[in-house]
This record gives structure tokens, C-alpha cells and sequence, in this order.
């Protein structure tokens, strides 16, 4: 017994100097929308409703455990079930209470919660669209100030990090390219949906989340309340990529939305553009492509990871020929699988725009180890076409 | 079926020895005794997958594995600890103490019992030899979705998800015979005068398992059949493209999946109420009530699936439903526990090893039970949801209330198994282990889920690093503690102090009227219950 007593002391110890120097959270992170404020009071509420059954009871336990002893030569009383009305009455008060905790004390405020949590529409003023897919995020803006604006949000934390070759920055996997930015005060209606599988779109200080299915639309809201920077991530597993999608929104004010709502249109409209490009400017754009949304299963190098993802280079479609004698891309060609997925592979079109598909297949026709001697170069003009 | 017995000599050995002995085996004891091994080896092999686990976790950053392999370990972890640990564990005990209990010979279908065995070994070997293949370089390792299989990324997945729904099959094959086993057992070869009412507690819990068990495996089984035919038949039960719905699957696996925490709950509750009277030395308080409530919880367990999934999204009349049900579970379990902690109240209580599981049990299932009532509120689950703090939930309730309940039977009935009482200073001293270790181990979990980490990600941001951390130590101290266990239990085996008949002082009932160990043929003369 004494050498438990020490390892108990030596783990409080050990307990104490880490909780000296780390910044532990004992609850949910400050809140930030009308709906994780309620989630964080209901959450304490119920946390203290529970710990004081839980003190209750363990206290007459321990006090019957130190009490009614065989080695204090305590008698036992037995007594099988209540037999008296008034032994019967103090029975039900347990039960009666738990009854009031139950559907009165939490279940009233719950109802109301759930109804609010539901409520997605009334008095929302802008509708966004989340499109989850491995292992990105896609923003749409349905309508409002920054209608038409559409892109993608990939992990911005670089792969040394994760293999420990470089140091962790502050937001180590919880940082992305491209952060959803919201108007501050603004009722969000979100519609959520999936491209391949199921996804969680989850931002802990918002307190809603919702799971993406592929397929369906899914409703629900956010109102930020409070200008700042906001993390989380995906929290349905969706493949090996699940812990490296995160979600990071930034709230500012209604002005500065519209300023940047104004700045994006431009951008996307430019990039929408379809102008003839040099070779080495389609690999050097198409580097950059390949890394943010190809490397994560065919890898940086192009060796993929067989039998799942496989390698770029040195495959058939990736050098054979893409267009066909009419002009038109054929079946299985390269531009047909980028454009549109096969199995595993997801479909880009909806992703990334004519500039970067063209730009993404030159590069891994002439880069990856690969040369093309048919269809080397692709334009984006061909991939607009391609389209229709 | 006759209740009357043709009486056996114990001497006439006429059946084979060696490994032929456990092959062809159909004798209760025999039978359960390998129910427990089996357990108790698989228990080892699911706990050394979660250490890796836990050493990947225990620094930000990637160490040891890549994330596909690790999304393979947690999975195949909860699957052998739910199918291949506690599910045999509580078998075995119906095996071995349920003829003993109720006054019988063997159980009813002893060759069933047989086959129901060896669909095991099988159907681990099929679940775990995908790692195996995958280092020669076929296919590319084991079911890597968790154990919930939610398509499409299980339709989208490798051989380890054939593998996988196979041996799920399989052992709901076996879960399935072991049910019909226990309930022809348990209505036909009770001792004379025994009514169901008075049946020892743990044949009630047993026999609410098994009808929970035949209502329910069925439908698990439907479910993954429809996926390995959405995999490889192109069907489109739950692809949105040919008009199906990824959410049917998780209704279908969930109306399995929620009756399950209490298939493995319900025989430790049946055998729990059982210690307690032995080491209370009084009877135990409120049989019928106890019942009663095992009943309701039974009921209950078939109406409430879809908490599990309120964030896939579903109607609000049907959020309400489901939030309101799943509160209403706190009742027949609050029955429960106020049985249970009154018959410890006014006894003559000592604390044995089983004892002390016991009381830990009672403790730690209810941290289990009060965070599952506040993860019912489905406003609070959209946070709770998929975060460590469900983690840690569900392993109060299937760790503490699953296999430490199933510990504390193991303290319990070794010595009348085995003829030899275990050693009471390593037992106690395992409990301390355990408990403590458990409870370092999940505890910064809950808080860890609160602060917004996703359970099943093989890395995570820097403001989890020390609570994963402390956890990670507190699993090491746990699984090395449970070698300790092992050594209890095969020394136990071996020999040590003579066990009487009645083993505890306070012990009633019909296994403690025979010897220790009972003889190869339990009771040759039923015996007659007032």
C-alpha cells in the first residue's frame, strides 16, 4: 500500500508541473455564436447537475463502505424490498427527481435548443454552400454581396511538420490557403453536401455541426458574433486524410466583407479567363496545382501509393494520347479522369478552373519523370472545350 | 427436452484427451472454458492494437505509422474488443455458471454450443489477417472505417472490408447459436421449483441478451450483406447516384449498434447484483424490481438507435423522439443502481478482489451513465459528437461497466472454476492498477474532447499535446497492468491454496453447492428449489 501511496503522490506531482506550464482548457473553447453560447450553458448546467449526483452518491456509498463492515463487525440488516408505504415513498423520491432532471430541468431547455439549432432560415440573410471532399474543403456563395465567389480550402501545414522534420507552427493542422471569411452579426444559412464521402464540417467555438453526405443537402447556421480567426476540422472519419482537413473562418466586419467579397469576384473573374499559355508556364502554375490537391495520394514525387492511389509516373493515361482524331478527349484519357474521377479519384471540374486543369496536366506529363511524346501540352481553351 | 438427467459416473473419462478434448468437446465447462481464453487472448490482442495507437498519440506530429495504418488499428481494435473479447467473456460465464445456476446437467444444445465456439477462431483469424496479407504485399491492410463501416468510405475501401463483413457475419453466426443455446437452456432445464422468478439474476441479464441478440444481429448482418453487394454487385443501397442513402446504412447498423452496449452490459448486471449480496453477506435488494428494469432497459434498447447519428441530420420530431427515448433509459438504470447500493447499505461488507471491482464498477459505469444522459441532449451532442468526450464516455461504459465488471466475475468464479483460490494481494493490487490507470488514461479525454479534438485523426494541433499525453502513460500503465491479470489467472490455474465448496462466506446459490472445481457432469440429480 505504501507504494501506492507514492506512485499516487509522484502522479499528482508529475500532474501539477505539467498543468504549471501547459495551457490545459477544461471546457469548451469561448463561443462565439448564439448556439454554442446555449450549448456551453446547457453543458454546465448539466456538468453540475451531474457531478452533484454523482458527489451525492458517491458519498453515501463511501460512507457505507467505511460503516457497514464485516471486519468493524457490522450485522447485516436484511431487508429485501420496500414493505412500508413510507419506505416505498422514499424509493420513488430518487426516481422522482431523476423523473424532474430528466424531461422538466433539461429536457424543456433542450427542446428549445433543438427547435433554434434546426431553425435555419428565419432571418438569415446570406446562403453559403460547404462542399466537403477528400480531404478539402469548397465554399460557395449563393448569394449577397459575394455571390459567384467559389474555392477551395485546402491544409496549409507543410508535410515537414507532420514528419517532424521541421518545427510545429502555432496552428500545426489547423491552418488552410484559402479561410472561409463571414460577415460578423450576419445569420449564415449553410447547405452541406459531400462529394465522394461522408464529411463534418466543425467549428468548435461555433457549436453547430453537421455531417455531409454525398448527394443530399444538409441545413444549418452560423452567427458570428465576435471579429476573429476561428479553427476546427473534420470530425466524421473519411479516409486517411481525415485529421488534415481543417476548417478556419474568418470573421470580420459587414464593410470589410464587402470589400473582400468585391477584391474575390475580380480575382475569379480574371482567373476565369482563358488566354494561350506557354509550356513552361502551364508546369510552373501546375507544380503548385499538383502539391496543394494531387500529392496527398499520388505524393509529391508521383509514386503514389499502390495499390490505393496509383503512381503518375510512367502511367498509361498520364502519357498516353488525349484527344482523339475528331478533337474531342476520349474515354479514359487523362483529361477524362481529371475532369471527371474514377473510383477513388475524384472529379475536378467542379474544383478548380480551366487554367489550373490544363496547367495540373501539362505538369504531370512533363514533369513526375514523365515526357509525353502525344499531347505534351494542354491549353485551357482545350479544357473549356472540353467541358462542353 | 427431459429436466430429468441419466446419472454419470464422473469416473468414466470415455471422451478423447489432448487437443482432440477441446475440438469435439461438448460439455458446458469445457466449452466455456474456452469462451474465456479465447476472450482473454483476444482482450490482449485488441488492447496491444490500442497501445499503438496511443504511442502514435502520445506527441503531435507522425511517429510511428501512417494514417492509413492507424485508421486500420482503431477499427479492427473495437471490433475484436466488442465481437471477440467482452461478447465471448459473457458467453463463457453463460456456459460455465448458467447450468450451475440454475441447477442443470450442461446446457441444452451441447453440440451447438460446440460449433458456436469454433466459428470464433475463424472469424478473428479472418479479421485480422488483411494486416498479415498487406506485408506480402496483397491488398492493402485491414478495414480501415472504424468499426461502424459507414459507407461510402467502406464501399470505397479494400479487401479488409470483405474480410471484415465476413467475420462479422461469422460471429453474429455464433453470437446467435450461444443466444438460442441460453434460452432453450434457460426455459427448459431449470431445477425443479425454480420459477422465473426465482432465477438467479444473472440468467435474467443473460436471458434479455439474448433475445436482444436474435432481435438484432439479423439486421447487422442485412446491413453489411448490402454493402458487400453495393461493393462488388453494383446495387445502390446506400450510393445517393442510384437512389440510395449513405444515412439508411447508419439507421440499420445503429438499430444493431445500440441494443449491442447492452448485450455487453446486461450479463455483467445479471452477475454484479450477485457479488455484491455474496460480500454484502445480506440478499440482494429489490429482485424484482432489478427485473423489472432489466426488461425496460431491454425494450428501450431496440427504440433509440438513432442518438448515435443526430448530427447525419433528421427531422425535428424525430430529433425530440430520439433525445426524449434515450433520457427515459436513465430510469430503469437509476432502479438499478439504487438496487445495487442498497445492498451494500446496512450489509457486513469485505472487500475481496471481486469486491473491489465491484464497488469500482459501480463508480466508474456511473461517470458512463450520467455523461451518456447530457450526450442525449441533441443541441449539446452537435459538440459532443465524434470528440474524444464520446471516446471517453464510451469506454466508462464498455471498459468500466463491459470488462471490469467481467474482472470482477473473473475473481469471483476462478476459484470455484479452478479448484484454487487466486492471489488476493496481486488481485487487489491489479484492481488499484486498473482503476487508477484507467481513469488517468480517460479522464483527460473528456476534456480533450471539449476543447474540440475529433476522435479517430492520427495527429492533432498543439493544444491537445498534454492531455494526450498524460492519457497515453495512463493506457501503457493500463495494458502492462493487465499482464499482471494474466499471471493471476494462469497461476490460479495451476494451483495454490484449496478452494472450499462455498468459496465466500457470504455466497448463496446453487454453483456454490457443488465442489470446487464442480465435477465433469454438474448436477447428475437436480437438485429441487423451495
Amino acid at each position: 500500500m505504501q507504494g501506492m501511496k507514492k506512485l499516487g503522490v509522484g502522479a499528482f506531482a508529475l500532474f501539477l508541473s505539467l498543468s504549471a506550464r501547459a495551457d490545459f482548457t477544461w471546457n469548451f473553447p469561448e463561443p462565439v455564436t448564439p448556439m454554442a453560447l446555449d450549448t456551453l450553458h446547457v453543458h454546465n448546467k448539466f456538468m453540475l447537475i451531474t457531478a452533484v449526483i454523482f458527489v451525492v452518491v458517491l458519498a453515501i456509498m463511501i460512507y457505507s463502505i467505511v460503516t457497514h463492515r464485516h471486519s468493524k463487525g457490522y450485522k447485516p440488516v436484511a431487508d429485501k424490498a420496500p414493505s412500508t408505504a413510507i419506505e416505498i415513498f422514499w424509493t420513488l423520491i430518487p426516481f422522482a427527481i431523476l423523473l424532474l432532471i430528466d424531461f422538466v430541468i433539461m429536457g424543456i431547455p433542450a427542446y428549445h435548443s433543438v427547435v433554434m439549432m434546426e431553425d435555419t432560415r428565419d432571418q438569415s440573410t446570406m446562403v453559403i454552400k460547404i462542399t466537403g471532399s477528400q480531404w478539402r474543403w469548397q465554399y460557395e456563395y449563393l448569394d449577397g454581396d459575394a455571390k459567384g465567389i467559389k474555392f477551395v480550402s485546402n491544409l496549409a501545414t507543410t508535410d515537414g511538420q507532420m514528419h517532424n522534420a521541421e518545427d510545429k507552427g502555432e496552428n500545426y493542422l489547423l491552418e488552410v490557403d484559402n479561410p472561409l471569411v463571414l460577415p460578423v452579426g450576419e445569420k449564415v444559412r449553410i447547405l452541406m453536401t459531400a462529394s465522394d464521402v461522408l464529411h463534418n464540417w466543425w467549428v468548435p467555438q461555433f457549436g453547430s455541426s453537421r455531417v455531409a453526405v454525398p448527394g443530399f443537402i444538409r441545413e444549418t447556421w452560423v452567427q458570428v458574433e465576435k471579429p476573429g480567426v476561428y479553427r476546427g476540422q473534420c470530425k466524421e472519419l473519411c479516409g486517411k486524410g481525415h485529421g488534415y482537413m481543417p476548417v478556419v473562418v474568418n470573421a470580420v466586419s459587414k464593410e470589410e466583407f464587402a470589400q473582400w467579397a468585391n477584391k474575390k469576384q475580380d480575382e475569379q473573374k480574371a482567373a476565369s479567363d482563358v488566354k494561350e499559355m506557354t509550356k513552361d508556364e502551364l508546369i510552373a502554375q501546375g507544380k503548385t496545382v499538383y502539391e496543394k490537391n494531387c500529392a496527398v495520394c499520388h505524393q509529391v514525387s508521383g509514386a503514389g501509393l499502390p495499390p490505393a492511389f496509383p503512381a503518375l509516373t510512367g502511367s498509361k493515361v498520364a502519357t498516353g494520347p488525349i484527344f482523339g482524331a475528331d478533337g474531342k478527349y476520349q474515354k479514359d484519357s487523362h483529361m477524362d479522369r481529371v475532369l471527371n474521377g474514377k473510383g477513388v479519384m475524384p472529379a475536378w471540374k467542379a474544383t478548380l478552373n480551366d487554367t489550373e486543369i490544363a496547367a495540373v496536366i501539362t505538369y504531370e506529363r512533363n514533369a513526375l519523370g514523365n515526357t509525353a511524346t502525344v499531347d505534351a501540352v494542354v491549353q485551357p481553351a482545350q479544357v473549356k472545350a472540353a467541358r462542353e | 427436452m427431459s429436466t430429468t438427467t441419466v446419472a454419470h459416473h464422473d469416473e468414466h473419462h470415455d471422451h478423447p484427451t489432448g487437443i482432440m478434448r477441446w475440438l469435439t468437446t461438448t460439455n458446458h465447462k469445457d466449452i466455456g472454458t474456452m469462451y474465456l481464453t479465447f476472450s482473454l487472448i483476444m482482450f490482449l490482442v485488441g488492447g496491444s492494437m490500442i497501445l499503438g495507437i496511443r504511442a502514435e498519440l502520445f506527441k503531435p506530429g507522425l511517429q510511428l505509422m501512417n494514417p492509413e495504418f492507424f485508421n486500420q488499428l482503431i477499427g479492427v481494435h473495437a471490433l475484436i474488443m466488442i465481437f471477440a473479447a467482452l461478447m465471448p467473456a459473457a458467453t463463457g460465464f453463460a456456459n460455465w455458471m448458467l447450468p450451475l445456476q440454475i441447477g442443470a446437467p450442461d446446457m441444452a444444445l451441447p453440440r451447438l454450443n460446440n460449433w458456436g465456439f469454433w466459428i470464433l477462431p475463424p472469424s478473428a483469424i479472418l479479421l485480422t489477417l488483411p494486416f498479415t496479407l498487406a506485408l506480402f504485399g496483397v491488398g492493402d491492410g485491414a478495414l480501415a472505417t472504424g468499426w461502424t463501416f459507414y459507407p461510402p468510405l467502406s464501399v470505397q475501401g479494400g479487401i479488409g472490408v470483405d474480410f471484415a463483413i465476413f467475420a462479422v457475419h461469422l460471429l453474429g453466426i455464433s453470437s446467435v447459436l450461444g443466444s438460442i443455446n441460453i434460452i432453450v437452456t434457460i426455459y427448459n432445464m431449470r431445477a425443479p421449483g425454480m420459477t422465473l422468478m426465482k432465477m438467479p439474476m444473472f440468467a435474467w441479464g443473460w436471458l434479455i441478451t439474448a433475445f436482444l441478440l436474435i432481435a438484432t444481429i439479423p439486421v447487422l448482418a442485412g446491413a453489411v450483406t448490402m454493402l458487400l453487394t453495393d461493393r462488388h454487385f453494383g446495387t445502390h443501397f446506400f450510393d445517393a447516384a442510384g437512389g440510395g442513402d449513405p444515412i439508411m446504412f447508419q439507421h440499420l447498423f445503429w438499430f444493431f449498434g445500440h441494443p449491442e452496449v447492452y448485450i455487453l452490459l446486461l450479463p455483467v448486471w445479471g452477475f454484479i447484483p450477485q457479488i455484491l449480496q455474496t460480500f454484502s453477506r445480506k440478499p440482494m435488494y429489490g429482485y424484482k424490481a432489478q427485473v423489472y428494469s432489466l426488461w425496460a432497459i431491454g425494450a428501450l434498447a431496440v427504440v433509440v438507435w438513432a442518438h448515435h447519428f443526430f448530427t447525419a441530420g433528421m427531422p425535428v420530431p424525430a430529433l425530440l423522439y430520439f433525445m426524449y427515448s434515450t433520457m427515459a433509459i436513465s430510469l430503469p438504470l437509476a432502479v438499478l443502481f439504487y438496487c445495487w447500493i442498497r445492498t451494500m447499505w446496512k450489509g457486513s461488507m469485505s472487500f475481496e478482489t471481486p469486491m473491489l471491482f465491484t464497488v469500482g464498477w459501480i463508480i466508474l459505469f456511473g461517470v458512463g451513465g450520467l455523461t451518456g444522459l447530457v450526450l442525449a441532449d441533441v443541441a449539446a451532442d452537435a459538440q459532443y459528437h465524434n470528440s474524444y468526450f464520446v471516446v471517453a464516455h464510451f469506454h466508462y461504459t464498455l471498459f468500466a461497466g463491459g470488462i471490469m465488471g467481467i474482472m470482477a466475475g473473473v475473481y469471483y468464479w476462478l476459484p470455484k472454476m479452478t479448484g484454487h483460490m487466486y492471489n488476493e494481494k496481486l488481485g487487489k493490487l491489479h484492481f488499484w492498477l486498473t482503476a487508477i490507470s484507467f481513469n488517468v488514461t480517460f479522464i483527460p479525454q473528456f476534456f480533450v474532447g471539449l476543447a474540440g479534438m475529433p476522435r479517430r485523426i492520427p495527429d492533432y494541433a498543439l493544444q491537445f499535446a498534454e492531455f494526450n499525453m498524460i492519457s497515453s502513460i495512463g493506457a501503457f500503465v493500463l495494458g502492462l497492468s493487465q499482464l499482471l491479470f494474466v499471471y493471476i489467472i494462469i497461476s490460479c490455474v495451476k494451483g495454490g491454496q484449496k478452494a472450499t465448496d462455498k468459496v465466500w462466506e457470504g455466497a448463496e446459490g446453487l454453483e456454490w453447492t457443488l465442489p470446487s472445481p464442480p465435477p465433469y457432469h454438474s448436477f447428475t440429480e437436480q437438485p429441487v428449489v423451495k
